[in-house]
């Protein structure tokens, strides 16, 4: 972010900071993104092989949805110059002026250090720092150093949203084994094609903030052709859980499909070329992570009650 | 935006902080009695 748009932000939004609200600063946390993090977080927990007091998992849950909306925070004190021009977050606490950049600075940082230190403090040293791992990866490599820089923003940045069901499953085992690296993997791989879709019509308004999606740098035909290869590649690591032993068969049969299906959207998009598709695409690989975790959760409740 | 407004979203902007407050007192009482009673694992 620039100086002086820095300070012009401050000022217009410190005239109309009196008028922020509750809601506002809990928008500043991003819910929806912290939502998705503690259902991934969660279901890190329930597969990880071990028990936690019902308090302890409800505290490294918290830890982990705060820590997340922390880093959210923070890279809306970053970015209020971009999003203010993008359609998609213009009206972001900070852009909207309802709270200064200064305060979302203030708000993310205090809320990094308590969530970390609580849960160094109450659950246990890992998952401390695989959550210290993914605010700073979010902030520093993904916010500060690759957003703006490259077209693999996405690829490389896309490991702070896979890291949280590490943290589930560190917070329960005490450690990060093969299982909980192919949770990551699932969702470092998910998040490309996720977000290349959304960016295939999305593409003028990152064009306009300056932000070098890979449609904007290198073209919509290449960006598919991404997708493509990123939905191949995300299809036998979704099945991994089953061939390791940790997913049953209901997993195993019911991901193929579902990998299937992604990779049937992402065809489509490569072959039509249209807006429909890549939006379809979009709103499915939501609806394909959601039922991936769903299904790893179900089968461990019933796998816990049987 | 009126002086009483203004002073409505502030009441209601302190309610908030004191329940968050509150509820983390809550918290670390219960992870306290969890952990001494040694029922943590």
């Amino acid at each position: 972010m620039s100086n002086t748009s820095m300070t012009d932000d401050n000022t217009a939004a410190r005239a109309d900071n009196q008028s922020a609200r509750a809601s506002d600063y809990f928008a500043l946390l991003k819910p929806r993104v912290m939502s998705l993090v503690v259902f991934t977080g969660l279901v890190g927990m329930a597969v990880a092989p071990g028990q936690l007091h019902p308090v302890l998992a409800f505290t490294a849950l918290l830890c982990i949805a705060v820590g997340a909306g922390a880093s959210g925070a923070i890279n809306m004190w970053y970015d209020a110059d971009i999003d203010r021009i993008m359609e998609r977050t213009k009206n972001r606490p900070v852009p909207a002026g309802k709270v200064t950049a200064e305060e979302a600075l203030g708000i993310g940082t205090a809320l990094s250090v308590a969530s970390v230190l609580l849960m160094g403090l109450v659950i246990n040293l890992v998952a401390a720092i695989l959550l210290a791992v993914t605010i700073g990866f979010y902030i520093f490599i993904y916010t500060m150093w690759l957003k703006r820089r490259t077209p693999q923003n996405i690829v490389i940045g896309g490991a702070a949203g896979a890291f949280p069901p590490m943290i589930g499953w560190a917070a329960v085992s005490g450690d990060v084994s093969i299982e909980s690296v192919v949770l990551f993997a699932i969702i470092f791989i998910w998040t490309p094609p996720h977000f290349w879709a959304l960016s295939l019509w999305r593409d003028i308004d990152y064009a306009k903030a300056g932000v070098p999606m890979l449609p904007v740098v290198a073209g919509r035909e290449v960006t598919r052709r991404q997708i493509v290869i990123y939905s191949v590649l995300l299809l036998p690591i979704t099945v991994m859980p089953y061939f390791l032993g940790f997913a049953g068969l209901f997993y195993g049969i019911g991901s193929a499909i579902l990998g299937g299906i992604f990779l049937f959207g992402a065809l489509k998009v490569w072959r039509q070329k249209d807006e429909k598709s890549a939006k379809q695409l979009f709103a499915f690989s939501i609806l394909f992570l959601f039922l991936i975790f769903a299904m790893l959760l179900g089968e461990s409740i019933v796998k816990g009650v049987l | 935006m009126t002086q009483e407004e203004e002073k409505k979203k502030q009441r209601t902007r302190n309610l908030v902080v004191g329940g968050i407050l509150f509820a983390l007192v809550i918290l670390f009482y219960l992870i306290t009695v969890v952990k001494m009673t040694g029922t943590g694992a």
